[in-house]
């Protein structure tokens, strides 16, 4: 992968502005994860949709196979742990990884 | 044709901002800038300029109102003063890394404490480094021709930076002075629209004041480097196309009789016309000695300050501000540092004078040049010397 980091000064818009809407969602903030992942029970779910409303980095979507759970997105979870601490059901909890499992199932763009 | 008329400076300056058609006008009132925003309020309430003026609750609000006005591609104009500036002094910086050309005229006044609300350029220096284009009027006329400057160097599209037009608080905003007044149609011929390269466009979304982070801050601010030493050529294109249009010229970098001057003062702003009746009274009594005025302070005008010195052996440095355990002000600081990256040896003194509003007088200035004289003779380094101080 190339180093996304050297830009020429050159380069750079005016004023350092994004020229393209919505570059956000190229951004891989599943990159600063280490070692382990939130997972989801989905026996203690009750389909609250908190983990959906409060992943600071919009991880969890709605499932489109199963109404009213949440697919998770390893592209964009930080690992930051607040989903597991604000399930109301506990339903959420750590899963170690492997460095190689890290870019496991991504759907992000 | 120019008419001559009689009026008070800070008016003048706000009717340069009228002659310019600034659509945005954004301040917050402190002395001795009120009066500016003061008769812009007035102009736009009575429907003399077309623009929107928004009374902010602070100085911060001011400039973020501005940077906001200039972003959606609106000619912007704003004007503070002293503890206001501070206040704005984040935002400054905003402003000047998103490369929004936005004018400001700056009524220069002392930093508290204590309590001050008269002249020095402590204001000022303390923003020295937020990447405006920065320069100092002497008069009047200056005001009115230099605020009109502002526009049109921080619009063209080879700049994109902020302009802050310095003039000394009182001392020339609160005076009445005879003032050539343009043509309407003569600034519009000279004065395009503002045309933004980019601006805040639903139609067209972008985003600014991005987050730089450490794989491309480095990247960003070397091109904000570059793009104020790029304007430094703009700005004397600019200034040549106004003398040739009004027939009123102006340089980086001002000389008055330096031919055969063996010390010349280096001063900003007002102090120079006080300095320059000195230097004819010092002339009349025999002694070779001119000034060096800096009107452009940032960028530096490095080629055009060092010749405008080279003859003189002794420079006389006006600091109307101080820093504290430094060891010149930052005028000189400036000076020395650039005369020694050149390999130049001259007797640089340095004096701080006109703090929070004290009159600095000729017989002052004919001191300040003997005590220099007398220092460089004895070898004895002469700097942060402050002046009139009752023992
Ligand atoms: S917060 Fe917990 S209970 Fe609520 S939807 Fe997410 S996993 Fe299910
Ligand atoms: S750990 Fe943080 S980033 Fe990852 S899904 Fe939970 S809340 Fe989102």
């Amino acid at each position: 992968m190339a180093d996304e980091g050297m830009t020429s000064w050159k380069s750079l818009a005016l004023g350092c502005a994004m020229t393209e809407p919505g570059t956000a969602r190229r951004f891989n903030t599943g990159d600063w994860r280490s070692r382990r992942r939130p997972i989801t029970d989905r026996e203690k779910c009750i389909k609250c949709g908190l983990c959906w409303i409060i992943c600071p980095d919009m991880a969890y979507d709605p499932d489109p196979k199963a109404e009213g759970y949440y697919t998770w997105d390893s592209f964009y979870c930080k690992g930051c742990g607040i989903c597991i601490a604000e399930c109301p059901k506990q339903a959420i909890s750590w899963i170690e990884e492997k460095e190689e499992d890290k870019y496991g199932p991504a759907c992000g763009a | 044709m120019a008419r001559r008329v009689g009026l008070e400076v800070s008016l003048a300056c706000a009717e340069a901002v009228k002659l310019a058609n600034a659509d945005v006008v954004a301040a917050y009132p402190i002395t001795p800038q009120t009066h500016i925003v003061e008769h812009l309020a007035e102009l736009v309430a009575d429907g003399h300029l077309d623009a929107e003026f928004i009374p902010v609750e602070s100085e911060h609000s001011a400039m973020s109102a501005c940077i906001g006005s200039s972003a959606a591609g609106a000619r912007t104009f704003t004007s503070s003063a002293s503890q206001g500036l501070a206040l704005m002094h984040e935002m400054l910086y905003i402003a000047s890394s998103m490369r929004l050309p936005i004018v400001m005229a700056v009524a220069n006044r002392s930093l508290s404490g204590p309590i001050s609300i008269w002249n020095d350029h402590s204001d000022v220096m303390g923003e020295r480094d937020t990447g405006w284009i920065q320069y100092f009027c002497e008069n009047g006329q200056e005001v009115l021709d230099l605020t009109l400057t502002a526009f049109k160097i921080a619009e063209d599209p080879r700049v994109l930076l902020p302009v802050m037009v310095n003039m000394d608080g009182f001392i020339l905003t609160h005076v009445i002075e005879p003032i050539l007044m343009p043509e309407q149609a003569e600034v519009d011929a000279w004065l395009p629209p503002y045309v933004p390269q980019l601006c805040l466009d639903p139609a067209k979304p972008i985003s600014m004041g991005m987050v730089g982070v450490p794989e491309v801050y480095t990247e960003a601010k070397r091109a904000q480097v570059q793009a104020i030493n790029d304007s430094y050529p703009i700005i004397l294109e600019h200034w040549a196309s106004f003398a040739k249009q009004f027939g009123r010229s102006y340089q980086p970098v001002e000389s008055y009789r330096t031919e055969d001057a063996e010390a010349v003062f280096v001063s900003m702003g007002s102090l120079s016309e006080t300095i320059m009746s000195a230097v004819d009274e010092m002339r009349a009594a025999g002694q070779k000695v001119g000034v060096v005025r800096i009107r452009l302070w940032r960028p530096f005008p490095v080629a055009e300050f060092t010749k405008a010195v080279a003859k003189a052996e002794t420079l006389v440095v006006i600091d109307r501000n101080l820093t504290f355990g430094a060891p010149a002000g930052p005028v000189a600081t400036e000076v020395r540092a650039l005369l020694f990256s050149q390999g130049i040896q001259k007797y640089v003194a340095n004096f701080e004078a006109g703090l929070g509003g004290r009159d600095v007088t000729r017989d002052q200035f004919k001191e300040m040049l003997a005590k220099a004289q007398k220092a460089k003779a004895a070898g004895q380094d002469m700097t942060c010397e402050m002046v009139g101080v009752k023992e």
